[in-house]
């Protein structure tokens, strides 16, 4: 291995050339250069939906780092000051006014948050019209689904640091979720919890698991996805493999090295990406009170729970599933189902690939059932998202529940619509 | 486990052992990890009963006091909303409270020792939000014309009577829980705590 490490990469007589091949020698570094970002062959075909993978992997960084510095001045104590604030809601209003630029830091974490939500949404929605998770990808869609959950967990326990009104109630709302489960719920709620009521042995937990568990496992997926990717190769808009016709280098004649070319073209996505976050940054860091609630600006009080409670934005589709199960059905309380529903609206996207039965990956060359069925997953999950903002009214509810139903549907009827869907022909190669 | 010439049994053997042996003592060290997570010691001796003084409560109205970090409401319950407890029964999911939500004494239709007064902890059994009270009857309520007064849940829509007992129909399971209470006195009444003897 060694040795064939050595035979990739020769100095050419420079200085640089000789550390080069001082350190490749010992270290695999122009291979893992090589594979990944100079010889790494990507579709020359790719459009504006390619842009949110790498938009993903540069919000997870400004979390990482913002989060590092918020850490240095957060206090993760659920007691009350001397003023009768509970200590961790007092650390963030110092950040946010004492603290030179920590409102910056901060609004840049907090729209972070949003922004991480918004692209992975439509990286996953690229994913889905251009079948992205169909073989030889499952995979790759797999740890993608995982990093998605992970990041709803990452998200929530975030969400309950600032011990407002809302991070408290929500953190009632979802962790009682668990007490749901038979037989054993309510032990577990009171394991997770680790109190009997949500308090500073919860708030401490969620701080240990949002600054170093889950972000480690967060970087650990986002390796296994990347490292599974640049194995298969990635898929492109006519979703047509560009491995299947090669040159005589064994060089896909529709794949183009990914540096310089994407990264270039990525940096474009980069720079706008930029200018809309900033704008969000610095003129409307609450985003309207879907980013930051209003609530949340008052402190946790254990006795009193505000009028209105809804999750962040990010959550409200699953929240909706979760409200949309009134009825005990068979001998389980409308309380379960919802629990069930709502982690099966997350987990059923783990079986995609194998739903999927369709002879071609894109909407390109899809026939109309897949466009339809789509068309009003895509209404539904954005009616639900709207739904779970609002309170409850029995009329909410009722369109919650169709709603619910076909979203259900589009997975569960998939096999049957893809198979009898009228495709047209995949072309040969990608089409530019 | 099959054995041939090329594979030495008693290593593979001992390979194994050793492996199961590891493997133990891994599960073993998990235990204190995740033992950590629950409720500490402090955490359980917390949670002293309360001592409520109910003499300055009015007919129709209700205080909220804390108890182990909860919530609990005592109502002073006028003759017309006892007697509508009766008349709405038929809507209740468990109007005479067969599932255990409360101590037995607290078992019958207004759910409490003494009629009038009612005291539950003001946490929605569907996922822990607290309702919030909805006192005004009829169509000024905003809820619906036949409206006794009550408590609506702002997170999921629960609806509870007067006596803390869940509509038919709502997420929330159950009927809000009775904490353990008793009268130390007519005016005083320690929450958290059965009566000794009793």
């Amino acid at each position: 291995m060694a040795a064939a490490n050595v035979e990739k990469y020769k100095s050419d007589g420079t200085a640089v050339g000789g550390l080069l091949e001082w350190v490749d020698a010992r270290f695999p570094l122009m291979a893992l250069w090589n594979d990944h970002l100079a010889k790494y062959y990507a579709p020359k075909n790719f459009n504006f939906w390619y842009f949110f993978g790498s938009l993903a992997l540069l919000v997870l960084v400004i979390q990482v780092v913002t989060g590092i510095f918020l850490v240095m001045h957060y206090k993760p104590d659920a007691s009350l000051n001397a003023s009768g604030v509970p200590v961790a809601f007092a650390s963030v209003e110092y950040i946010m006014r004492d603290v030179p630029w920590g409102w910056l830091i901060r609004y840049l974490h907090s729209t972070g948050a949003s922004a991480f939500f918004v692209v992975v949404y439509l990286h996953m929605y690229r994913g889905l019209i251009y079948g992205s998770y169909r073989k030889p990808r499952e995979l790759v869609w797999i740890f993608g689904v995982m990093i998605f959950l992970a990041l709803m967990g990452e998200a929530f326990m975030g969400y309950l640091l600032p011990w407002g009104q809302m991070s408290y109630w929500g953190a009632q709302v979802i962790l009682n979720l668990f007490s749901a489960i038979p037989f054993i719920g309510n032990e577990l709620t009171l394991w997770i919890r680790g109190d009997y009521v949500i308090g500073d042995a919860t708030l401490n937990r969620m701080f240990s698991l949002h600054v170093i568990a889950v972000p480690l496992v967060l970087i650990g997926l986002v390796a296994a996805h990347i490292i599974a990717l640049h194995e298969v190769g990635s898929n492109n808009p006519d979703g047509v493999e560009i491995k299947k016709k090669k040159d005589e280098h064994g060089i896909p004649l529709d794949g183009i090295p990914f540096h310089p070319y994407y990264t270039v073209k990525d940096i474009v996505g980069v720079v706008v990406f930029l200018m809309v976050f900033s704008v969000i940054v610095f003129f409307m860091p609450e985003g309207g009170g879907y980013f930051l609630e209003f609530n949340n600006f008052f402190p946790a009080d254990p006795l009193v729970t505000p009028p209105h409670i809804a999750p962040v934005w990010y959550f409200t589709p699953y929240y909706s599933i979760l409200r949309a199960n009134t009825v005990n059905f068979f001998w389980i309380d409308a309380k379960l189902w919802g629990v069930i529903f709502m982690g099966l609206g997350v987990m059923i996207f783990f079986f995609l690939p194998w739903l999927d039965r369709s002879p071609v990956k894109s909407i390109r060359y899809r026939g109309p059932l897949f466009k339809w069925a789509l068309g009003i997953f895509l209404v539904c999950f954005f009616i639900l998202g709207y739904l779970g903002m609002l309170a409850p009214t029995p009329g909410r509810t009722l369109v919650s529940q169709i709603c619910t139903i076909l979203y259900f549907a589009f997975f569960l009827l998939m096999p049957i619509y893809t198979s009898l869907d009228k495709c047209k022909a995949e072309p040969e190669r990608v089409t530019g | 486990m099959s054995c041939d010439d090329k594979v030495d049994c008693g290593r593979r053997r001992l390979l194994v052992a050793t492996s199961v042996a590891g493997g133990v003592a891994g599960v073993a060290v998990a235990i204190p990890f995740v033992s950590t997570f629950a409720p500490s010691e402090r955490a359980k001796s917390a949670g002293a009963p309360v001592e409520v003084d109910i003499s300055k409560l009015n007919p129709g109205e209700m205080m909220t006091v804390e108890w182990r970090g909860k919530p609990v409401w005592i109502i002073h319950r006028t003759k017309e909303m006892l007697a509508d407890l009766t008349k709405i029964a038929d809507k209740m999911a468990d109007p005479q409270s067969n599932r255990t939500m409360q101590p037995e004494y607290a078992k019958n239709e207004h759910r409490s020792i003494k009629p009038e007064y009612l005291v539950a902890i003001g946490i929605c059994t569907h996922l822990g939000c607290s309702p919030s009270e909805k006192f005004k009857t009829g169509a000024e309520s905003g809820i619906n014309p036949e409206w006794t007064g009550g408590f609506l849940c702002p997170c999921h829509g629960s609806m509870f009577d007067l006596a803390g007992r869940v509509y038919k129909s709502m997420p929330a399971p159950d009927n809000l829980e009775v904490p353990p209470h008793y009268y130390l006195s007519d005016a005083k009444i320690l929450i958290g705590e059965d009566k000794k003897g009793a």
